[in-house]
């Protein structure tokens, strides 16, 4: 159980924490043929843009309404009308996500109203579904972003019932924003072995996946169709992944009546035998032998690993859910959760096996993380290993320098399997050769001096 | 506000802008920023603008007043590289809340620059207004002056927030704080009738290190470059300077000639960019030195390295000229590199099959004409889809951009470098040509084209667009497969 705190600096210094525009922005780059609009000044989408273009190196569609001074003190509706009609003669897009930013909502446009307005003048606009969001920059963070997208797609996207199309075999899945594209093929291929066809809401793994389509298209390619979101109430189950998403799960049911279940993670032994149990109930299928292999192998990699995790003390900086999955995991798996820096709320925190939770910055954590063996953060965090001297793998968004961000996975058997070889392998490239006491050396046995920074006791 | 505004119609009224002149006064006042369009625009604000202008200053701390947005979403994000310090790569943000909004944020402001000056303890901390905190009225010119005053340090006010304009006019905002107040406020130690400054060049991938040994062998001395790694104290001592060089194009042209103004200090606009570029810069250096008052020997000097400089890199480029000619390029990019490249890439043979102006001044545009002809393939506004069509149909065989465009080249399975601010090579001096040169050669000549343009043995469909492409090894590909 920990107590969850927040900093009490004036001054962030080197933020752990990205705004909640962008979050919603990249749950809209999850739809089909979608234009994700920031309705604020062109800097808050240059900045969204450049992180996401980084992170997953792709071409990425994300609009802005272009508010400057005079136009923020008049009211941004004129923006918002200007902005659509452009984006509908440009891009055609099949749907249009709006999220506000910090300057929209200090000044207090009211969106719905705008929308309504323009709508009723132009018809033609009125033919393309706008979802809209509000996020103000100085309230939460990233994942609060994305999660109200999601819940906004639902409320306004899926039709409340009767559904007459009832199929057995549907499955809804809202994956949090921790939830990578390879996740989600994961997760594709797990549900097929079972029967079973997930409709991702969003799915990042058809527009962010890192594919090559036959032409150039401004808006997203691939990704959930409006067509599957309007089937969704027809699902068997609705699975959400991520404490994040229980909202969305929530409105999903309220709205259509399916069931849902929330996953807090699918990273590790035991969680992956709920969720594999689960799908075998659902389908009535016996679990494939591709499973019962995979599980066999983690539990062999848990068997060979233990000896480099145990009681290695961790440092973590991450959003809530991505913070508990593999904060929760190191634990079981002999780690010692030292510290834990996070963006928001949530109610996973205090949860977490570690003393404290801190809503914090990376120089929170690099204080913290003095002497740990182990560094997960994004990619943010690279001065800070550097100076502390301290392993460090990179997790989470932004990840700009490294390749292949889109398809690092966490979830199910295999990924975690591979994750105990990532980290493990860590530890022992990083582990200390013993040296010989020297004669005239103050240290007494038990007590070696290391090539590194830190000094490794043994009690 | 009232002060923006009144800054930002001086940095309108810019004299020592040509385009500027030729406008009438009511033009004039609604200055040389476009109207964006909403739904149809791209590019940075005026905040990015100021960041981008001063982040090089390497031994200061770069405090953002405003939400999280600003700061977290884009830190660390730009290859300004320092010599020495490292606390330009710190983020410092107010991450105001909710409370602030409505409350106001000067108190948390006030607070952040004592955190910083007491943990980090840096010469100077440069403060950066944004939308947010401008529209709640926060004033932190007040509290820069207050904190100035109560904590003995220069603390500096960027008034740039995002809302005013782009990053053009954010640059020039950033020029007007360290002439309002840092540049002139410290003496040097001694000076030099050798004694210049380097205006608006970044040091990005370290550009200036490959610049500084030529002018170090020639006895000239930098005594601030404005702002590549630079220190405070090197740019508060800079009007001491006996000429200056303004390098990237008209973004910092308000600092070049009110230093004129003000201190006597000549300039001329130069790039780096090039063989014969470089070498007329460094001959326009020595002449305003000899100008002012150095010894004339230095032109003779000057001369003699200019010659060594050029053969010896002309000899390395040899080998590429060949590789390299008539291969066509889509050059896209804004202001002074637009013409500096034509000009290098020319100089090997490279046909450029068109160029954007988009954020080009008309003597840029002038220049590239100058170069590339009448019938130069200028295009002011460039949609992405006519990218992709160029380097779907082979009209080009490699773009030039910055790295945001990068996937438009990538996805048409075709060559891209990188020669915006997130690069990672070093493109400038006679040096630099031969890296840039190398780069193309490397990406245009690179084996994977030829396999990631082949189909799938599977489907139908197959990339035409390979006949049209002359690549050494793709025939006998082919033929084995």
């Amino acid at each position: 159980m920990a107590t969850v705190a927040t900093s009490k600096k004036a001054c962030s210094v080197n933020p752990l924490k990205m705004s909640q525009p962008i979050g919603a922005a990249l749950a809209f780059m999850g739809l089909n043929n979608c234009m994700p609009v920031l309705h604020g000044s062109q800097g808050c989408t240059a900045f969204g843009l450049v992180l996401f273009v980084r992170h997953f190196r792709e071409a990425i569609p994300l609009q802005t309404t272009a508010m400057n001074e005079v136009t923020t003190i008049m009211g941004g509706m004129e923006n918002i009308e200007q902005a659509l009609i452009n984006i509908n003669t440009k891009a055609k897009p099949d749907i249009i996500g709006i999220a506000s930013t910090g300057l929209t909502e200090t000044k207090g446009d009211d969106v719905d109203g705008y929308l309504k307005l323009i709508h009723a003048r132009h018809p033609e606009l009125a033919k393309i579904p706008v979802v809209y969001i509000s996020t103000p920059d100085y309230k939460d963070a990233f994942q609060d972003g994305w999660a109200r997208a999601v819940t906004k797609m639902i409320e306004e996207l899926v039709p409340t019932g009767p559904y007459p199309i009832k199929d057995d075999t549907r499955i809804n899945v809202l994956p949090g924003s921790h939830i990578t594209p390879g996740d989600l093929d994961e997760l594709r291929d797990i549900f097929d072995a079972f029967g079973l066809t997930p409709v991702f809401l969003p799915d990042l793994s058809g527009s962010l996946d890192g594919h090559i389509p036959e032409d150039f298209s401004p808006t997203t390619l691939g990704g959930t169709t409006l067509a599957d979101i309007r089937v969704m109430g027809g699902a068997r189950l609705t699975i959400a992944i991520g404490e994040q998403m229980r909202p969305a799960a929530d409105a999903m049911q309220s709205k259509t009546g399916v069931p849902s279940v929330v996953f807090d993670r699918l990273t590790g032994l035991e969680v992956n035998d709920r969720f594999i149990g689960m799908l075998a109930g659902i389908s009535g299928r016996a679990v494939p032998n591709k499973f019962r292999r995979e599980r066999s192998q983690l539990v062999d990699a848990m068997l060979d690993g233990h000896f480099s995790f145990g009681r290695k003390r961790i440092a973590i900086g991450a959003e809530p859910d991505l913070l508990w999955s593999l904060g929760s995991w190191l634990t079981e798996m002999g780690c010692t959760l030292t510290a834990a820096v996070t963006t928001t709320h949530s109610p996973m925190l205090e949860k977490l096996a570690v003393d404290e939770v801190l809503i914090g910055d990376l120089e929170d954590l690099e204080q913290r993380a003095q002497g740990c063996d182990l560094l997960l953060t994004h990619s943010h965090g690279r001065q800070m290993a550097q100076r502390l001297d301290i392993p460090f793998v990179r997790i989470g968004l932004p990840l700009f320098d490294r390749l292949g961000a889109a398809h690092r996975r966490m979830v199910g058997y295999r990924a975690t399997r591979d994750l105990i070889f990532e980290i493990g392998n860590l530890f022992i490239a990083n582990g200390h050769e013993l040296t010989a006491p020297t004669q005239d050396a103050t240290t007494h046995i038990g007590t070696v001096a290391t090539h590194g920074a830190a000094t490794v006791t043994f009690n | 506000m009232s002060s923006l505004s009144g800054k930002i119609q001086e940095v309108f009224n810019e004299p020592g802008c040509g385009k500027n002149q030729a406008k009438g006064a009511k033009e004039r006042k609604k200055g040389c920023t476009k109207q964006l369009q909403p739904g149809a625009a791209a590019g940075g604000c005026a905040f990015d603008g100021a960041k981008i202008a001063l982040q090089p200053i390497t031994d200061v701390a770069h405090l953002v007043h405003g939400p999280i947005a600003c700061e977290g979403n884009s830190w660390d994000n730009r290859g300004a590289k320092s010599s020495g310090p490292l606390i330009y790569r710190t983020g410092f943000t107010t991450d105001i809340n909710e409370t602030d909004v409505v409350f106001g944020g000067e108190k948390r402001l006030f607070k952040s620059i004592k955190e910083i000056l007491d943990k980090y303890d840096p010469p100077a901390v440069f403060v950066y207004q944004t939308c947010v905190t401008a529209l709640i009225g926060d004033d932190i010119e007040a509290v820069c002056k207050a904190a100035t005053q109560k904590f003995g340090k220069p603390i500096i006010p960027v008034n740039a927030p995002g809302f005013v304009g782009n990053k053009n006019l954010g640059n020039k905002l950033a020029g007007e704080a360290l002439l309002d107040h840092v540049i002139g406020t410290q003496e040097p130690d001694y000076t030099t009738p050798y004694d210049i400054n380097i205006i608006g060049e970044y040091n990005l991938a370290g550009e200036l290190w490959q610049i500084k040994p030529l002018l170090d062998e020639l006895g000239i001395r930098i005594l601030a470059c404005i702002s590549g790694d630079a220190r405070y104290h090197e740019v508060a001592r800079s009007h001491r300077a006996k000429a200056a060089m303004m390098v990237c194009s008209k973004a910092m042209i308000n600092i070049s000639r009110k230093m004129e103004e003000r201190y006597n200090i000549p300039f001329f606009e130069g790039s780096f960019y090039g063989i014969s570029d470089m070498s007329d810069s460094l001959r326009q250096i020595a002449q305003l030195l000899v100008q002012q008052g150095a010894p004339d020997e230095l032109l003779a000097r000057t001369e003699a390295l200019i010659q060594r400089e050029e053969a010896r890199v002309w000899k390395k480029l040899q080998p590429y000229k060949e590789r390299l000619n008539g291969k066509r390029v889509l050059l896209i990019t804004g202001g002074v590199k637009s013409w500096s490249v034509v000009a290098a890439l020319q100089e090997i043979g490279i046909e450029i099959v068109g160029t954007s102006v988009k954020k080009s001044t008309k003597e840029d545009k002038d220049r590239i004409k100058e170069l590339m002809g009448n019938d130069a393939h200028m295009f002011d506004d460039m949609t992405p889809r006519e990218m992709y069509k160029m380097l779907k149909d082979a009209k080009a065989e490699i773009m030039l951009s910055g790295g945001r465009s990068q996937f438009i080249a990538l996805k048409a399975k075709m060559p891209w470098l990188d020669i915006n601010q997130e690069r990672h090579h070093a493109y400038a001096s006679y040096d630099g040509m031969v890296a840039l040169v190398e780069e193309i050669d490397k990406a245009l000549f690179n084996p994977i084209w030829e396999q990631v343009r082949l189909a799938a043995p599977w489907e139908k469909q197959s990339d035409t667009r390979d006949e049209t492409l002359s690549y050494p090894h793709y025939s006998s590909l082919v033929a084995t497969s």
